[in-house]
């Protein structure tokens, strides 16, 4: 292999490997702080230590986000210099800024982590963690753009023959097509994640008999903004399958295996390609569905494969990533929904056995889901590195030993995650909340109510 | 001012800010390492400790910060050094990984581990050298641009003898700089035997520091002569840096007035470090990367001013509120809160 494909392949394994952690570190602030700020509000110390808790392990996920966002930003000069050298001068103000928010959000983390007692009133403390919120958020939200960017590249004049770039607007190239969409579905879908690998946890102990309320609370917390959640990611995907059909639609098209341009067309789940015919068999067809989701009517005419060079087609493969992504999405929204459903109806049991394990299940797939939405987004993107712009083979770098640092890196990530799995379970495992909630009972007598 | 010197001001700033906490860190996570060793752990690790929580992750900023600066203010430099560099970066990158993992490992983990301890603190020994690298190359002669393709000489790097000054420098000089502020930091907390035993540190590393850096003189006058001879045109910086080195000393070796002590270590650490610097210019890398060459577009040099602005206005309270919460607490610095 050469070393285009070998930079490929490493970028994708950091990013990959990166947004695992990165997804937590965007999400899960956000519900400690409402586990906090609710926990205040009404009193109740469950809902505290629910905040101590999940503190304590996103600390270390945060550690492992932060070095593999060193990585991949100090690679994306190793790996694509010439890629650098012709936009760097374009996409530098959001990864300038984005290291700003990522700052603001470290100092405060500091602060958080070290003043849970510092301060005679707990809105103090409670306050702190809306910087880091706000870092985390900002962070997710100015890399984006430069990855929009990259989808529909503007704010530059392109000279194609000395091929300098001119007349650059920082902010045009930050606020591109892509960028609206793009953001809402990666904030709310890591929103989204966080609160199911929350809910999964507190699910699977409910699951192994613990009866404490604590598990209930966190559950019902997780569960209730999940919902909401799950409505805004579908929302925000949505949105993005209109923004593909208007400005990159040959990623839709191979989504969606949409090879004539036509009106009415159908949107297609499953199946497979015959890639020489291109028949697709074995599918569900769903009539009018593709033209409804890329311009909100039947007639809408949606463009397909075959009117776009086939030296330009992202791989066929994506499809199946869509399908995943998509049915996963609709996965969490069902099963958040059923949830919410039966809490509100007091006659069902939220504590449903089948219920709790399709909670447990909806962590892991979320995080899938997330991986294959990137992958999607990215891959669909092929070949270009800059949507019409740059192809990606002239953007690697010309060193040769990329291979040796893919090995190199590849032992680091597999390291990392059984290491970092190995301190979350040893930092959990034996020390349920029940204990830490008898302790804070008994040095705090009376006073506290639902201190049970 | 014109704007490439704003930028590499600016830059230069910042890698003189990593410099200094990063040797604060590296040189703190060796010495938490050592005294488990030697059995002195009781002594030093919970001023180590204390400070070190708290601001871990603020140190790596400085560093993404310069970096993509760098690249964003003279993108030629993603050209060159970023085709050059893959082997000496990407060995930092996993440096700097493992460091910053381990780190929340050990310390946030469930317990402390001798081996999460081990890479942490050897780790920090390596990182120096391999960045130091970096400014070895930037002298030139390392790197060579034969037609389209840019080639990075690996082997020269690792035979010269200025490559090797470079990285001896780095090394000591973040035991020393680690030393003299934990001393400073001990002695806050009241902790006179951790201040003790940090202070025979920061003097037993002073030598090897002066030592070590007029090694790099004498290795750059015989590896880039131009580079010299401008250093020369400015020798009252470097002559300035060793007066701070002396009063620093003198301080320490008193036991007076460390807080004072650590401003002159970091007044010395400036004074070498914009004195190099400066008679570096107008060359990023020599002879091909110049400050003008480089900037290619004033709007988003501008822009990034603009943002660098803006972003100090945040950044400063925030650090000041971290400074005022955990480094000048004397409360927290002794443990009591």
């Amino acid at each position: 292999m050469d070393s285009v494909m070998w930079s490929r392949l490493l970028t994708a394994e950091t990013l990959g490997f990166h947004i695992i952690w990165a997804t937590i570190g965007v999400g899960v602030p956000i519900f400690i702080s409402l586990a906090e700020g609710w926990g205040i509000y009404k009193k109740d110390p469950h809902y505290i230590l629910m905040a101590k808790r999940w503190t304590r392990g996103f600390v270390i996920t945060v550690a492992v986000g932060v070095v593999t966002g060193t990585c991949i930003g100090l690679m994306l000069s190793l790996l694509w210099p010439q890629f650098m050298k012709l936009v760097g001068n374009i996409i530098s103000l959001p990864l300038f800024l984005e290291t700003f928010a990522f700052f603001f959000e470290a100092i405060f983390l500091g602060i958080y982590l070290y003043t849970w007692d510092r301060f005679k009133n707990p809105i103090y403390h409670w306050l702190t963690s809306i910087p880091i919120i706000i870092g985390s958020t900002l962070s997710a939200v100015f890399i984006t753009t430069v990855n929009a960017f990259m989808n529909t590249p503007q704010g530059f004049k392109l000279d194609k023959i000395t091929g300098k770039i001119s007349d650059i607007d920082p902010i045009a190239a930050m606020l591109n097509p892509s960028t609206p969409s793009q953001v809402a579905h990666v904030v709310s879908s890591a929103y989204l994640t966080s609160g199911f690998l929350l809910a999964g946890i507190a699910a699977y102990h409910i699951l192994k008999g613990r009866k404490h309320d604590y598990y209930k609370k966190a559950l019902r917390l997780t569960m209730i903004s999940g919902f909401v959640l799950a409505i805004l990611t579908i929302i925000a995907g949505d949105l993005s399958g209109k923004f593909l059909a208007k400005h990159q639609p040959a990623k839709l098209a191979a989504a969606e295996w949409h090879f004539e341009t036509q009106t009415h067309a159908p949107l297609i789940i499953g199946g497979t390609l015959d890639e020489k015919t291109l028949e697709v068999k074995n599918a569900i067809v769903i009539p009018n569905v593709l033209s409804i989701l890329a311009h909100n009517t039947p007639s809408g005419k949606v463009i397909g494969l075959k009117d776009i060079p086939r030296d330009e087609w992202p791989p066929l493969y994506i499809h199946y990533l869509f399908d995943i992504m998509v049915l996963i999405g609709v996965y969490l929204l069902i099963v958040s929904g059923l949830f919410l459903f039966c809490l509100i109806r007091k006659k069902r049991n939220e504590w449903n056995k089948w219920l709790l394990r399709s909670i447990v299940l909806g962590a892991p797939l979320a995080f899938i889901a997330i991986e294959a939405g990137w992958i999607y987004a990215e891959v669909g993107r092929q070949p270009w590195i800059i949507n019409k712009i740059m192809r990606v083979d002239q953007a690697a770098t010309t060193a040769t030993q990329v291979d040796s640092m893919f090995y190199l890196f590849t032992a680091l990530y597999i390291a990392l995650t059984l290491i970092a799995s190995m301190v979350l379970i040893r930092l959990f495992r034996n020390k349920g909340p029940e204990a830490e909630l008898e302790k804070i009972a008994s040095h705090s007598s009376g006073g506290m109510k639902n201190a049970t | 001012m014109p704007l490439e010197l704003i930028g590499i001001t600016v830059l230069w700033t910042f890698l003189y800010g990593y410099v200094i906490i990063a040797s604060i860190d590296f040189g703190a996570g060796f010495f938490s390492y050592y005294s488990m060793l030697t059995k002195k752990e009781h002594i030093v690790s919970q001023i180590i400790d204390r400070y070190l929580s708290p601001v871990w992750e603020v140190t790596n900023v400085f560093l993404v910060f310069f970096f993509v600066g760098l690249v964003g203010f003279f993108p030629d430099t993603a050209y060159y050094y970023g085709t050059a560099l893959l082997i000496p970066g990407g060995i930092a990158l996993l440096l700097l990984s493992i460091r910053g993992s381990f780190y929340a490992f050990a310390n946030y983990g469930a317990r402390k581990s001798r081996i999460y301890m081990f890479l942490y603190g050897i780790t920090g020994l390596f990182i120096p050298a391999s960045l130091s690298t970096v400014l070895t190359i930037s002298e030139g002669g390392f790197i060579e641009k034969v037609g389209e393709n840019v080639v990075f000489h690996a082997d020269r790097l690792l035979m010269s003898p200025y490559s090797w000054s470079v990285v001896f420098l780095a090394l000591v000089s973040i035991l020393y700089i680690s030393a003299s502020f934990l001393t400073f930091y001990a002695d806050k907390a009241n902790d006179i035997q951790a201040r003790d035993l940090l202070r025979r540190y920061a003097l037993f590393w002073s030598g090897p520091t002066i030592l070590a850096s007029l090694l790099v003189f004498w290795g750059i006058s015989k590896h880039n002569p131009e580079h010299f001879r401008s250093m020369l045109d400015i020798a009252w910086m470097f002559v300035a840096s060793l007066i701070c080195f002396f009063v620093a000393i003198y301080l320490i070796w008193k036991k007076k007035r460390l807080g004072l002590a650590f401003t002159f270590v970091m007044l010395q650490f400036a004074f070498a470090f914009y004195g190099y610097g400066f008679g570096h210019l107008p060359y990023l890398l020599y002879p091909y990367i110049t400050i003008q060459s480089a900037l290619t577009n004033s709007t988003m040099g501008w822009a990034l001013v603009i943002a660098f602005i803006a972003g100090l206005c945040l950044l400063i309270p925030s650090l000041y509120l971290l400074l005022r919460l955990f480094l000048f607490n004397a409360k927290y610095v002794q443990g009591r809160k």
